[in-house]
């Protein structure tokens, strides 16, 4: 009973025990941050993989420093050790209570031993001793209390019921004595047990593993999970000490050996960019300790161009000092790279889209300024039309009786209305330009014939003891090809600019060759002035003077000169040498300067200069008044024409505006078959000219004449062209005082007739122009002089009569005039003019006083209507005209008849004013009415006819103006104008001040 | 009121009324655009050594015109219409239309002109009646403002200018 006993009590036993053995997990508390598999769980898993274990390299040393140094792996290592205490602690605990089981049972048996013993001995105290150890026993494992007295009582019971013997007996005690024997034995058995039990026990506890054992393993499966995860993480993790020396390092793609690392610092191990800043950026967070992160591009040798994300943290020591740092960067290059893609992406999103905003906004900006423009453009035109009756109404009444006071302030009132038209023509200008509408016309003009005109011009309306002077270089060609309108708005323009803004002094224009537009800097102008200047008083006594016939006068008379010693450039020469021998058209590029002595243009102006409605200040406009637009037109037509105009000042010296155009030359028509070419030859005069230099000189007026204008303003303009008689006059006679008007005592200078000359000789040569009666004239003059004089010099007479007589309107803007001469003059050479001009001043010198018919105007026009009103608007301007009503009749008339000028409607049943136009041109150009036959024609006068008429035309390039009326003003119309030939066009309908402006173009007075 | 009315019946102011009813009238002609600047352009030409230049001018107008309108319900009224025809006298009806200035009329003859170059009968036809509704408006106006002219004349008043 006992012994079963006893078994019962060591199996409750082990049940209770084996719960309190080893913990089942020593970091099972969740949380934790180093979190690890019980182990064998898994092993399956980590057996499974391979790991590589060279990556890791590691100073032990220093990691048992650290363990020992650091807070961290002290922590780490008290961790550890605690758990290893309590392990330990647990183990004892079991150890000492399976012990003091053993002690317990031990004392037990020993008890009852002694009890038997005793009991031997003394029989009577054998009860009583019986019960004590156990209550002693019971007290002492109280944890067993519940248990234990249950047994006891169970045991000791059983005790007592087993002896039957009778008490006190012999056999009693045999009995007793041989069951206390069993018992012994039993016990000792048992004892027996419990040593081998303890034994295998301590045996068992020897098997567990030591705690380094078991902490190394711990070690070394958390060592394999962190190998497990980084085997292919591109990252490096190290740490590096006080002195960032390399400690450890782990990098799963080691390019260096462990001594190359190991006891190094960055900086040691590599070079290239980026390694000094990493450095840089481990020692700041050395030095702050706070950890940090940062991205670092590398640029080594050893691994190329890599961006990498840098975790840095320091690492203290138990007193807190910074004893290193640990280091974990992970190779973000790709990402680095896409980051900078989708930067690079974003921004060009973003610009495009600034673009797109800023693009809107251009147009939206185009597109108000274009409509803006255009109701400039529209505007202008309305103001245009009414304003232009109003001031060509105040020209009229300026004819008409007017006492002065009336005269004045109609001067006032003439030169504002001529400013807004001026205004306005030029707002209307510049928005066609702007609005390509602006077309360009090519036609043959002689650049030296423009200059000397503009020259003239403004010489005419000068009120300023100024000099005018142009200078043209001789080589350049006699003829060029361009638009000679704009050309000559272009300078008219700049050199009335340069007379407003110059007091005294000069004002001028040269123009010579340059090769080529990016050359043309290289020469000098002032130098080449110089030169000029010095040639010129060499030569003076060279007999070449009077080419252009101006220079009547003694002291000036010998300013133009053949000047061969003075071609300077090679480039004129190889210029001449195009001319010479190439057939086509060659392109030469003309620099034209126009140059003052004014008051300049300070420095900071000239950027704004070109810009329309800016002038210098507003100081500048109230005193020289102007639009504001003159050079903004400049500049804007010369670029249209492809040319460049640029400025160069100094202020209170003079500016200089210089354009450089590009012309073209035709050579084929100039020289050979020209019929006044022989005329040159035949009067040896000037016969030079067509390649020499020109040099014209307008000297200023002198006061006289200046206050002998003082009436008005237009009666001054007037002067010169009256004035301009005696001018021709003296280019054959020398006597010019003898033809000098007498009414015009107040200009007896020599100056003033000098100006007064040129113009004349501008009225004689653009009288001469048109196609009609003025080209035989010229005709007869060279061939049969004798013989056609007579018709001649009645015309010529006729029509300067006529300039002087009619309304003097005509002579109110000469510019215009002089712009329409040169534009007809197209073909001529300049010799024949003069020599026509001397035979015209030859006979008319006598006859100048005679009265004289008027010039012949043809009306080609089918509407009734239309014709009343113009004959009778052509009345009032002094001109009576013949009318036919339609093309065909137009042919026969200017078969009949030498028109000064032609006024064709477009629109005619039976021909057209085109085609009409087609033909008179073909006649002009052939001598012949070929093309009037092939139209259905008949030719009503016989050849003979025309000959006696003085129709016997060699193809001599003149013409007879034809002016389009259209009912079409738009261009596009006009253009099919030009192209058939015709000069000029009226937009219909025909109103006072258009008709009047044309015929002034074109009927030269 | 009275005061008023006993000046205007003196002689003078007879005729400064009719220049002002004058005045008043061409204005409104203008106003109206039946008529514009080029008008004013024949007005202009207009003086002692030809006085009834723009009466003439106009009267030859009418004559002209009505020609051409009855030659164009002509050439329109036609089975087959001659466009080129129809063309060359809205053709000319716009030139003298647009050269004593009835710039209704001209407009008028654009749009007719227009039709006519598609040749759009029903255009032209529509078109034709524009020109003739303007014309006889225009030609009423300016007979009322001739014979206004007329009574100012007559009243020994000169022409506004």
């Amino acid at each position: 009973m006992v012994w079963e006993m006893e078994t019962d009590n060591i199996e409750d036993m082990d049940m209770e025990v084996l719960p309190s053995m080893w913990p089942e997990d020593i970091g099972a508390d969740a949380g934790k941050q180093f979190n690890i598999d019980k182990p064998g769980q898994d092993q399956d898993m980590l057996e499974e993989v391979t790991f590589i274990e060279e990556p890791t390299i590691v100073d032990f040393k220093r990691l048992l420093e650290l363990t020992n140094y650091t807070d961290k792996g002290s922590s780490q290592l008290a961790f550890l050790v605690k758990h290893w205490e309590y392990k330990q602690a647990n183990a004892v605990r079991l150890l000492r209570e399976e012990l003091d089981i053993l002690s317990k049972q031990r004392q037990e048996v020993e008890l009852k031993k002694l009890e038997i013993l005793e009991e031997h001995q003394f029989e009577e105290e054998s009860y009583g001793g019986d019960k004590r150890p156990i209550s002693i026993l019971d007290e002492v494992y109280d944890i067993w209390l519940d248990i234990a007295p249950k047994k006891h009582d169970v045991v000791v019971q059983s005790k007592r019921v087993e002896i039957e013997a009778e008490y006190d007996t012999v056999v009693y005690w045999k009995q007793r004595a041989m069951h206390l024997e069993k018992l012994l034995e039993a016990s000792a058995e048992r004892e027996q047990i419990l040593v081998d039990k303890l034994q295998e026990s301590i045996q068992s506890l020897e098997r567990q593993s030591s705690p380094v054992e078991e902490l190394s393993q711990i070690l070394k499966r958390a060592d394999n999970f962190l190998h497990f995860v980084l085997q292919n993480a591109p990252v490096v993790i190290g740490h590096q000490d006080k002195e960032l020396r390399y400690r450890f390092i782990y990098n799963h793609f080691p390019s260096l050996q462990e001594e190359d690392i190991i006891g190094r610092t960055d900086v040691e191990i590599f070079t290239g960019a980026g390694v000094k800043e990493s450095q840089d950026f481990k020692k700041e967070v050395l030095e702050k300790g706070l950890p940090a992160k940062r991205e670092i591009t590398f640029e080594t040798p050893l691994f190329g161009s890599k961006t990498f994300l840098i975790y840095v943290e320091p690492v203290f020591s138990k007193a807190g000092e910074t004893i290193g740092i640990n280091y974990m960067g992970m190779d973000v290059t790709d990402q680095v790279r896409k980051r900078e893609k989708m930067a690079k992406l974003r921004e060009e999103i973003a610009v495009q889209k600034a673009k797109e905003t800023e693009l809107n906004k251009t147009i939206h900006i185009t597109e108000e300024t274009m409509r803006a423009k255009q109701m400039l453009a529209t505007m202008s035109h309305e103001i245009r039309s009414p304003l232009s009756g109003v001031v060509s109404m105040a020209e009229i009444l300026t004819t008409t009786k007017l006492d002065r006071e009336q005269r004045q302030l109609l001067d006032v009132m003439l030169s504002s209305g001529d400013l807004v038209l001026q205004l306005i023509n030029d707002i209307l200008d510049l928005s066609k330009v702007e609005s390509g509408v602006m077309k360009l016309e090519a036609t043959k003009f002689r650049p030296r014939e423009v200059v000397k005109h503009v020259l003239q011009t403004a010489a005419a309306s000068l009120q300023k003891i100024l000099t005018l002077e142009g200078h043209v270089a001789e080589d350049v060609p006699v003829e060029v090809i361009g638009d000679v309108l704009r050309i000559r708005q272009i300078l008219t323009n700049l050199i009335s600019n340069a007379i407003k803004f110059t007091h005294e002094g000069k004002v001028g224009i040269r123009l010579y060759v340059v090769s080529d537009p990016s050359l043309e800097e290289g020469e000098r102008c002032p130098q080449k002035l110089n030169a000029d200047q010095s040639t010129v008083s060499e030569n003076g006594l060279k007999e070449d003077a009077d080419q252009e016939g101006f220079h009547v006068d003694g002291p000036y008379q010998n300013h133009s000169l053949n000047d061969e010693p003075r071609t300077p450039a090679k480039s004129e020469v190889s210029m001449d040498a195009d001319q010479e021998e190439e057939p086509q058209t060659t392109t030469v590029w003309l620099r034209c300067d126009v140059y003052d002595t004014g008051i300049g243009i300070p420095e900071n102006a000239l950027p704004s200069l070109f810009r329309r409605y800016m002038q210098v200040s507003a100081d500048h406009a109230r005193k020289y008044g102007g639009t504001g637009l003159g050079l903004a037109i400049c500049k804007q037509l010369v670029e249209l024409m492809g040319g460049q105009l640029t400025v160069s000042s100094q202020e209170h010296c003079g500016s200089t505006f210089t354009f450089v155009l590009p012309y073209k030359v035709s050579t084929s028509s100039d020289h050979s078959d020209d019929p006044d070419e022989v005329t040159d030859m035949a009067n040896h005069d000037a016969a030079t000219d067509e390649v020499a230099e020109s040099f014209f000189q307008f000297q200023p007026r002198t006061l006289g004449s200046l206050f002998s204008s003082n009436g008005s303003s237009r009666t001054q303009k007037l002067l010169p062209h009256k004035i301009g008689f005696c001018g021709s006059h003296k280019l054959n006679g020398f006597s010019q005082n003898s033809y000098s008007f007498p009414q015009n005592n107040i200009i007896p200078e020599e100056m003033a007739s000098v100006e007064n000359g040129c113009s004349a000789i501008d009225v004689a040569e653009t009288l001469s122009e048109p196609e009609s009666s003025a080209s035989h004239i010229s005709n007869h003059n060279c061939k049969t002089p004798a013989h056609a004089d007579k018709q001649g010099q009645d015309d010529t007479n006729n029509q300067f009569q006529d300039s002087r007589n009619t309304d003097s309107s005509y002579h109110a803007e000469p510019s215009r005039e002089v712009s329409v001469a040169a534009k007809l003059r197209e073909p001529q050479g300049t010799c024949k003019r003069q020599e026509k001009s001397d035979a015209d001043s030859e006979s008319t010198s006598s006859n100048i006083s005679k009265s004289t018919s008027k010039p012949k105007i043809l009306l080609v026009e089918d509407n009734k209507i239309n014709v009343m009103v113009t004959q009778n608007m052509m009345k009032r301007l002094g001109h009576s005209i013949d009318v036919v009503n339609n093309g065909i009749e137009a042919v026969r008339a200017v078969q009949h008849c030498s028109y000064n000028l032609i006024l064709m409607d477009v629109h005619m049943p039976i021909m057209d004013g085109l085609q009409t136009t087609r033909i008179i041109r073909s006649f002009e150009e052939t001598g012949n009415w070929d093309a009037a036959e092939k139209a259905g024609i008949e030719l009503t006068v016989p050849s003979q006819d025309a000959l006696q008429n003085g129709h016997s035309y060699t193809p001599s390039g003149n013409r007879i103006p034809i002016i389009a009326m259209t009912a079409n003003a738009f261009s596009e119309s006009a253009d099919e104008c030009f192209a058939s030939g015709m000069d000029s066009f009226v937009p219909k309908p025909i109103t006072f001040q258009k008709i009047k402006e044309r015929l002034e173009q074109y009927l030269p007075d | 009121m009275s005061a008023v009315k006993l000046e205007s019946e003196t002689m003078a102011d007879g005729v400064s009324q009719l220049q002002k009813q004058l005045v008043d009238y061409t204005a409104s002609l203008f106003d109206e655009a039946f008529l514009d600047e080029q008008f004013n352009q024949l007005q202009q030409l207009q003086d002692e050594n030809n006085p009834d230049f723009v009466v003439e001018v106009v009267s030859l107008f009418f004559k002209d015109s009505e020609r051409l309108v009855d030659e164009l319900t002509k050439a329109l009224d036609q089975q087959t219409v001659d466009f080129k025809l129809v063309d060359k006298n809205v053709h000319q009806l716009k030139g003298s239309s647009s050269s004593i200035g009835v710039q209704r009329v001209q407009r008028a003859c654009i749009a007719f002109r227009d039709c006519s170059e598609e040749q759009n009968v029903e255009g032209c036809l529509k078109s034709l009646q524009h020109v003739k509704h303007e014309y006889s408006l225009v030609k009423n106006k300016l007979e009322t403002l001739f014979k206004l002219q007329k009574q100012l004349l007559a009243a020994g008043g000169p022409l506004p200018r």
